[in-house]
């Protein structure tokens, strides 16, 4: 009977997404929606340990197992893939929709992988595939944003091969499970899977790349990477301390990058990264309430922040625009995707009755039972922090600011309320936002470990209004030093984008000058001349390529075997 | 204030001014409704009077502050990488 479950639900995502391409019109949108779906059945099939075996070499991949961690990723990532198909059945690239559910397909694959090799096999299909969406937005900006980011990946990938290949080497297992980095092999994986969650220094390749993707690309894009490497990291690595470091790093990172720009998909792409951080401190704590906030946050932050996406990418389908400086007042004119995207920004700021409340809460929760008494204060601040920059800064700046009529007057654009089904897309994730907040119960259920956590006392939510209040106060108090400019933040990524190149012009060209190209022209001319010797004795009529007569071989093997016995017996 | 009808009602000066008294008014009620709650603080501090109120408002303006600061030194044109 389990036979239909002996094969990854990922394949079904990613051998399905090559059909898309042969497919037109109504035909094309039945097998968008259907594809998640039976993946969601089959996931769901899937019954605990391990289901599928791979003999490889001299070890056994095992890439199909389930257990609720796993289940919960795959659910979350199929559901994904779903809402996102519908939101994105008007997209005419082909390509983009082919690589996002093959994308999708790779990030089941991951969660439901049981050994290392699979792991690293579904982790790289994603990055390739993920390089394709952003790719497929077509423009000379996504072009050179992929590229970026795909050398990025590539590179974390290396070190994450090294880790594998050491992990396998010292443990002699392929088994992916719970370690600690004590050894300079778990270190590489750990910095392989960190790479992934957008952690310092290389979290610049995540606001590089994400907003140049199209309108719908972004909003799968936000989703499976940084998340999968969540569901890593809370399967291999709970409890390991640095994560609490790292997490609260790229908290504040987020925080403050997104206060400073202009960019609306920046900004959400920026508060990726926060709410991440948020996820691994967490995973650092490790308890089973913190794994348990770190697993529940990843599921509603995938909805929230593809509700956000997608609000911000309703505005991009109607009027092109993505500069707050160039936003404002479209609170008139697209009233439904205002709403939905800030029903988006009070969830991702906890606000109560929305899932931000009933899963981030879990986190700070456990940072005061364990007494851990920075990263609780410091959870806070953050949490007040984002309500800052993503709660009101978004909404504020693309919504309102501006009397109603302002894109109108400036760039001649008549901007309405998208298409239904982009539309119903908004309204399906809009309402699992409140749901989940009102409601929490069914995901509670599906959570890796045992759930005792009441969310709503009297107590949490005054202090949680308190809190979320009045930064929202300091932001209108504020308001003029977060007026918005023309212009971007430095970040790590000036290395490879602007200091090599410096680096590279400064030797070659104004010390260099002529007496580097004297030298150039010396290393040629050398390159010539072994070219042409190796030519003289090995081209046509070269020496040691004329035919032999076979007598002439045999004598000179005679003589060489006569010579190699005299050597042995002196 | 002629053009007052022609004005969206939410530009409005007179609404602005309501929406910052009403928003206000909600933000004393907030704080007064510690008042009915009985909390456990974990580290001291956070048991005083109206903890979250005032926390919130200093970290946010801090990071705003921060952020102002980090981008004198860290801002360019956004057609910086362009060429």
């Amino acid at each position: 009977m389990m036979i239909n479950s002996a094969l990854p639900p990922g394949l079904i995502l990613i051998v399905g997404s090559l059909f898309l391409p042969a497919l037109v019109g109504n035909a094309r949108k039945t097998l968008m929606l259907l594809l998640p779906v039976l993946t969601m059945y089959f996931i769901w099939a899937v019954p605990d340990g391990v289901q599928l075996t791979v003999p490889f070499l001299d070890y056994t991949l095992e890439p199909l197992q389930g257990d609720k961690l796993s289940r919960l990723f795959a659910t979350i990532f199929t559901l994904m893939a779903f809402v996102g198909g519908i939101f994105a059945l008007n997209q005419k690239s082909q390509i983009e929709l082919l690589s996002a559910y093959a994308y999708a397909g790779g990030a089941v694959g991951v969660a439901m992988s049981g050994d290392l090799v699979s792991v690293f096999i579904f982790w790289e299909f994603m990055a390739v595939a993920s390089t394709l969406v952003i790719w497929s937005a077509r423009t000379k900006e996504s072009y050179r944003a992929s590229m970026r980011y795909a050398i990025v990946h590539l590179f974390g990938g290396v070190i994450l091969m090294i880790g594998v290949i050491g992990q396998i080497y010292h443990s002699g297992s392929v088994e992916f499970g719970a370690m600690k980095a004590d050894s300079w092999w778990t270190w590489m994986l750990l910095a392989g899977f960190l790479i992934n969650a957008g952690a310092p220094p290389f979290s610049a390749w995540l606001p590089d790349a994400y907003p140049s993707a199209s309108w719908s690309g972004s909003v799968f894009l936000s989703a499976f990477t940084t998340k999968t490497a969540v569901y890593v990291l809370i399967r291999s690595f709970p409890g390991e301390n640095v994560l609490i470091f790292v997490g609260l790093y790229m908290v504040f990172y987020g925080i403050i990058y997104a206060l400073l720009e202009n960019d609306m998909r920046r900004i959400l792409a920026y508060s990726i990264i926060n709410q991440v951080g948020f996820m691994v401190t967490g995973i650092g704590i490790g308890t089973d309430l913190a794994i348990n906030g770190a697993a529940a946050h990843a599921f509603a932050h995938i909805i929230y922040k593809a509700l956000l996406l997608m609000s911000a990418g309703a505005v991009m389908y109607e009027i092109n625009k993505r500069k707050c400086t160039d936003l404002g007042g479209l609170y008139k004119a697209m009233p439904l995707t205002m709403i939905c995207g800030t029903i988006g920004a009070l969830a991702i700021s906890g606000f109560p009755l929305t899932s931000g409340f009933t899963t981030k809460t879990m986190i700070a929760s456990a940072a005061a039972d364990q007494h851990i008494a920075y990263a609780w204060f410091l959870l806070e601040a953050a949490s007040a922090g984002v309500f800052l920059h993503a709660g009101i800064k978004f909404p504020w700046f693309v919504f309102f600011q501006r009397a109603p009529g302002y894109v109108e007057r400036e760039f001649g654009a008549k901007p309405k309320d998208p298409p239904f089904n982009m539309r119903l897309a908004m309204v399906i994730f809009a309402a699992l936002c409140v749901g989940l907040g009102v409601y929490p119960d069914p995901l509670y259920a599906i959570l890796p470990n045992p759930v005792d956590f009441v969310p709503y006392t009297s107590t949490k939510v005054i202090h949680m209004l308190e809190l979320l209040l009045f930064s929202g106060f300091a932001f209108f108090v504020l308001l003029k030093m977060m007026k918005r400019t023309l212009t971007i933040t430095l970040d790590f990524d000036w290395f490879y984008r602007k200091f090599f190149n410096l680096l590279h012009e400064e030797f070659v060209v104004r010390h260099g000058g002529a007496a580097f190209a004297k030298f150039r022209q010396a290393c040629l001319k050398r390159v010539d001349m072994i070219i042409n010797h190796i030519f003289k004795h090995h081209g046509p009529h070269g020496i040691l390529a004329r035919t032999w007569p076979t007598g002439s071989m045999v004598l000179w093997v005679a003589i060489l075997l006569g010579l190699y016995l005299l050597v042995y017996y002196i | 204030m002629s053009d007052q009808h022609d004005v969206h009602w939410l530009c409005r000066p007179a609404t602005i001014k309501k929406l910052w008294i009403v928003g206000i008014a909600i933000l004393v009620l907030t704080v007064a409704l510690e008042l009915t709650i009985h909390p456990h603080p974990y580290f001291g501090i956070d048991g005083w009077f109206g903890f979250n109120a005032w926390f919130g408002f200093f970290s946010c303006a801090a990071m705003v502050l921060f952020a102002k600061l980090l981008g004198i030194f860290l801002k360019r044109k956004d057609t910086y990488y362009d060429d």
